[in-house]
């Protein structure tokens, strides 16, 4: 059986926010009458993570995700609840607690600036206590799966947005973690670097069976790496599930095109009790239940003369979309 | 690269306070008053600018800045206290400068011939090791404020109302035996004479008391680093990882 591997309950988070009124008044009275509010960001969640899954935390700006990630791996300290992970208090930051995970922020980097990213490599290599033997044969098996090479050697100013965030994880899992946290590893990377970054750490999940917890807001990350997804909204879990079961909740129909050999066959098919979503001439747009898919173009295919059919599945972003809104899914 | 050169050039002529001092006190004649001799003084001041150079902290700086821009947040998440990156940093810099400040002493002894001495070894190495206790200490003053940091965003504020003291106490503008004896018992009982005046004056060769000099710098150590571990922990738990 796959043991949790981390552990959250009724976990919570406040912070204390100072507001200003605009203008000269406002910030005199600001200066000697700082007004300051505590603000509950995270609220009483819980949730179980098993060794070796991907898991997608999805949620509209400022709704909590990226504290939650924060808080999982100890870089800032829970108001409420309690937090395993591995076994260990995160914000304790137990040396092999540290030694065991890696948080990736897209746009944050830890490499030196001014040094070719091999120097920064050696650098965490000696933190982690990897002698160089060692970090040398990561480095090289890293940067295989990554399909870096020369760029090691070139300072990291002159590397651009994509070899660098490529760089960043080799120096992010140079002490080959077992827990990932990506806070929107793919930001501002081109359409390419994001695939190749995908690839990778399905890549590195498959040999590693390292769990990873990933927040992105490109949908494509979540549909290609998680198959379960948790919804936060307003600090609160929203959803804690399969998103495969998610997407079929939230769009239980599909549209399909058909084009009909001629417009006769496209009005006897109008009018065989199917729901029409639109008829131009010949060609005919269904609606048909998930669940009733194959047997309603078994029926198509055997009583129409169609030329040509189009599944169209309704776009990821809109369907998640909703659930960004939306407090509560029951599935 | 000569942008780099020519950036640690600057920086050690930068330090050079030591030497406006030393040529105020002796076109003033100040040096009479406290009966040291132009030559003795002007060792002082080379000194105190050796000192200031292998001694000098700027890690709140640094760590207000990587606080604000969310770049302490993977330091954090790594088995090392982020304060070991800035001390490694530190002695990188000092390394760095070494060949400067060898040629600023070589000017100075060019235009003053007279201040020329060899130092003994035993001096010279209780001097190199006050001087690494002075940059303890004076880095872990500067650490303790830093953490400040985790509580107010702005803990260089409170770094520059203690570089008055530091100053004025540590031996940078005048010798601590200027002061009146009463002033100086009790400035003898603060960490400022430990920065500058102890380690410059043993290495000048003046009258100094080495034991207890280099007690209190260990024993300011002793105060300090606890004092930094607690702050430390209570600050990090107040971290909220902004800009980040």
């Amino acid at each position: 059986m796959v043991q949790n591997i981390i552990d959250v309950r009724n976990l919570s988070k406040s912070f204390d926010i100072s507001s200003k009124e605009p203008g000269l008044k406002g910030t005199i009275k600001h200066f000697f009458r700082r007004q300051t509010k505590s603000l509950k960001v995270i609220k009483d969640i819980s949730f179980e993570i098993k060794e070796g899954e991907i898991v997608g935390f999805l949620g509209a700006n400022g709704a909590g995700k990226t504290t939650i990630l924060k808080m999982l791996c100890g870089l800032i300290y829970p108001s409420d609840g309690s937090i395993l992970v591995s076994g260990y208090l995160p914000f304790r930051r137990k040396e092999n607690f540290l030694k065991n995970i890696t948080l990736i922020m897209g746009q944050k980097q830890q490499l030196i600036w001014d040094l070719p990213p091999i120097e920064s490599f050696y650098l965490n290599a000696s933190i982690y206590d990897l002698d160089k033997f060692e970090a040398k044969k990561r480095i090289k098996k890293l940067s295989e799966m990554l399909e870096i090479d020369e760029e090691l050697y070139i300072p990291v100013r002159k590397l651009s947005l994509g070899q660098r965030m490529k760089s960043e994880l080799l120096a992010a899992l140079i002490h080959e973690p077992n827990i990932l946290f990506l806070d929107e590893p793919t930001l501002g990377l081109d359409i390419n670097a994001q695939r190749n970054l995908r690839k990778f750490l399905q890549k590195y999940n498959k040999e590693t069976n390292a769990t990873i917890c990933l927040t992105s807001h490109y949908m494509k990350d979540i549909t290609s790496l998680c198959k379960r997804v948790i919804c936060v909204h307003e600090g609160a879990i929203s959803y804690d599930g399969k998103l495969n079961l998610l997407l079929k909740k939230l769009s239980p129909v599909k549209e399909i095109l058909i084009v009909c050999r001629s417009e006769k066959d496209a009005t006897k098919l109008e009018n065989s009790g199917f729901t029409i979503k639109n008829k131009i001439k010949n060609e005919i747009t269904l609606k048909i239940e998930n669940n009733s898919i194959t047997s309603s173009l078994k029926t198509i295919l055997n009583n129409f003369d169609i030329e040509d059919l189009f599944i169209n599945e309704p776009p990821i972003d809109e369907i998640i979309g909703k659930v960004l809104i939306k407090k509560d899914y029951d599935i | 690269m000569l942008e780099y050169r020519v950036e640690i050039a600057l920086w050690a002529i930068s330090g050079i306070i030591p030497f406006f001092m030393l040529n105020i006190w002796t076109n003033n004649n100040l040096n009479e008053s406290i009966n040291i001799s132009d030559v003795m003084l002007s060792r002082y001041f080379l000194c105190a600018f050796f000192v200031r150079q292998f001694s000098v902290v700027w890690v709140v700086f640094s760590f207000e800045e990587d606080s604000l821009m969310g770049k302490v947040s993977p330091y954090l998440i790594q088995p090392l206290n982020p304060f070991f990156r800035y001390f490694a940093q530190h002695l990188a810099e000092q390394i760095t400068r070494f060949p400067f400040a060898l040629i600023i002493a070589f000017f100075f002894f060019i235009f003053n011939p007279e201040s020329i001495w060899i130092p003994n070894l035993g001096i010279l190495l209780l001097s190199i090791l006050s001087t690494f206790l002075s940059f303890l200490i004076q880095f872990l003053i500067q650490s303790i404020v830093a953490c400040l940091c985790f509580w107010t965003e702005k803990a260089s504020s409170i770094e520059r109302l203690l570089f008055i003291p530091t100053l004025f106490l540590s031996g940078l503008l005048a010798p601590v035996v200027s002061f009146p004896a009463y002033v100086k018992s009790w400035i003898y009982l603060t960490p400022f004479p430990y920065l500058i005046d102890f380690p410059a004056n043993l290495l000048s060769g003046n009258e100094t008391n080495v034991s207890g000099g280099l007690s209190m710098q260990i024993l300011w150590i002793f105060l300090l680093f606890p004092l930094f571990k607690k702050i430390w922990f209570e600050g990090t738990k107040k971290y909220t990882a902004m800009g980040s």
